[in-house]
This record gives C-alpha cells, sequence and structure tokens, in this order.
C-alpha cells in the first residue's frame, strides 16, 4: 500500500513542480540572480510548500505511526556542524551552476534533454563520493 | 530572462506541500528528494518505494505535458562542463547536508528545524553568489 501512495504522492510532487516553474533551470537562474532581472516567484514556490505543509505537520507532530501504521521517521539530528554548512554550501553552487536541484532535475526528464541525464549520472556519482568525506 | 509568476508559482507549491502532506501521512517519511534518490539507488530498505516516488516525479509532468496544450519551457546551460560538476556538487553537498530544497526548504522549515533553516539559509545564498559570479564572466545575461 505505501508503494502506491510513494507513487501518487511522486506524481503530485512532480505536477506541482512543473506548474511553480521550478522545471525551468532558466527560471531557477532568474530567481538566483537578484542583480539583474531578478525572478522572486520562486519564493512563493517555497511559501507555497511550507504554508500548506506546516500546519499539517504541527497536527501530526505527536503521533508515532503513519495512517498506514508504518513508523513515523524523523531526523532526530539537532546540530549545526561542519557537514551540515559544508555541503549546503557545495549544494548551493551546484544549484547556481545549473539551475537544477534534485526534485527538478529528474522531473526534467520529460523535456527529453541528455542535459537531464548528465546532470543525474554525475549527481549519482556525487551521492556515492559522499562516502569518503 | 523569465516573468514573475507569483499565482502559478504559489500554486505549484501549495500542490508540493499536498504531496508532501500525503507522503509524510501515509508513509511516515519526510519527502526529501535527494535522499528518497539516494536511498532509491543505494539502499535496500523501501527500495521499491523510494523507486516508484521517483517514477511518479516523472509521470506526473509527463501527464501534465499531455494535459496542459501550453508549451512549458525548459533552458539549460549547453556546457557539459558546468552540468557535471553541477550535478556533482548537488549530489555530494545534498548528502553531507542531508537534505535539499525539499527536505530542507520544505519538510524541515515546516518542522521548524533549526539545522533546515541554517542549510536553506546557506544553499540560496551560495547560489545567488555562483550566479553573480558566473554573470561576471558572461554566463547568464
Amino acid at each position: 500500500m505505501d508503494k502506491i501512495f510513494s507513487l501518487v504522492s511522486g506524481l503530485i510532487f512532480g505536477v506541482g513542480l512543473m506548474i511553480s516553474g521550478m522545471t525551468n533551470p532558466e527560471k531557477v537562474i532568474g530567481f538566483l540572480s537578484i542583480t539583474h532581472n531578478w525572478d522572486a516567484s520562486l519564493i512563493f514556490v517555497m511559501g507555497g510548500g511550507i504554508l500548506f505543509t506546516a500546519p499539517f505537520f504541527f497536527l501530526l507532530r505527536k503521533k508515532n505511526k503513519s495512517a498506514l501504521g508504518l513508523e513515523i521517521k524523523l531526523p532526530q539530528n539537532t546540530e549545526i556542524d561542519r557537514k551540515l554548512l559544508l555541503g549546503s554550501v557545495l549544494f548551493g553552487a551546484g544549484w547556481g551552476l545549473a539551475g537544477l536541484c534534485p526534485g527538478p532535475a529528474i522531473s526534467s526528464l520529460v523535456f527529453l534533454s541528455p542535459m537531464s541525464l548528465v546532470f543525474l549520472a554525475a549527481m549519482f556519482a556525487g551521492v556515492l563520493a559522499n562516502k569518503y568525506f | 530572462m523569465t516573468n514573475f509568476t507569483p499565482i502559478s508559482s504559489l500554486l505549484g507549491g501549495l500542490i508540493i506541500g499536498s504531496a508532501v502532506v500525503l507522503y509524510f501521512y501515509t508513509t511516515g517519511r519526510l519527502a526529501g528528494i535527494s535522499g528518497i534518490f539516494a536511498n532509491g539507488l543505494t539502499a535496500k530498505n523501501n527500495r521499491s518505494s523510494n523507486l516508484l516516488f521517483l517514477l511518479g516525479l516523472v509521470i506526473g509532468p509527463s501527464m501534465y505535458l499531455f494535459i496542459n496544450d501550453q508549451e512549458v519551457s525548459f533552458k539549460i546551460t549547453n556546457s557539459y562542463i558546468l552540468i557535471i560538476a553541477a550535478g556533482f556538487f548537488v549530489g555530494l553537498g545534498t548528502r553531507m547536508s542531508s537534505g535539499c530544497t525539499s527536505g530542507h526548504g520544505i519538510c524541515g522549515i515546516s518542522r521548524f528545524s533549526t539545522r533546515s533553516i541554517i542549510a536553506t539559509i546557506s544553499f540560496v545564498i551560495t547560489g545567488v553568489i555562483t550566479v553573480f559570479v558566473l554573470q561576471q564572466f558572461g554566463l547568464y545575461l
């Protein structure tokens, strides 16, 4: 059952990414380009996502089982460490270089551009490289 | 250059939020895409569930393209060097910091996680600096 809901959640997530404009790297770069033709739209994407999610997370905060009876797993780490900061900085650099983050990179496969595949292959290499840090 | 689209971006954001809530409510897991991608490809635990989520990320947009008669624009750099460096940094960075735009930016901030707020501020600032630097070299004008 959780497999069906995973598929449906991914599907809805992907539609949201398309409607929001985030699957277009040009738009993401427009958002990051605050000194030149700034397109502030992505604030509304993140804002909308948080606006919808936060109240539900608040209401569900005391649950320890999901609706399907699965264990609720939340990150327990609260440390602001070097890995968090260095990782975020690296991610931000990559995000700015191509205008893609993981979700839109996967969804952008529908545009049938070889660039999406190359990006995802490099991203996977980065995931594997994390073992050595 | 792209146009300011607050309404469609807000709508898209709300839809993304509804997917995050549905996924958490049913599976008990947070919809952080970098984690789902990494676990789906490298971990045995919940593998099929993770891979199905990733499949959904492609099926949803395909359906959207099929139903929607307006053209959806996709404009990306044509430099392979830039793309390979970008993908590598995104993969490595999101695993080091345990989250990306969805995991930290939406799920984490919605849980008022200090780690996620700091991560989000850091990657947005670095993204802004990166684009600014590239623009000085004549890219992204």
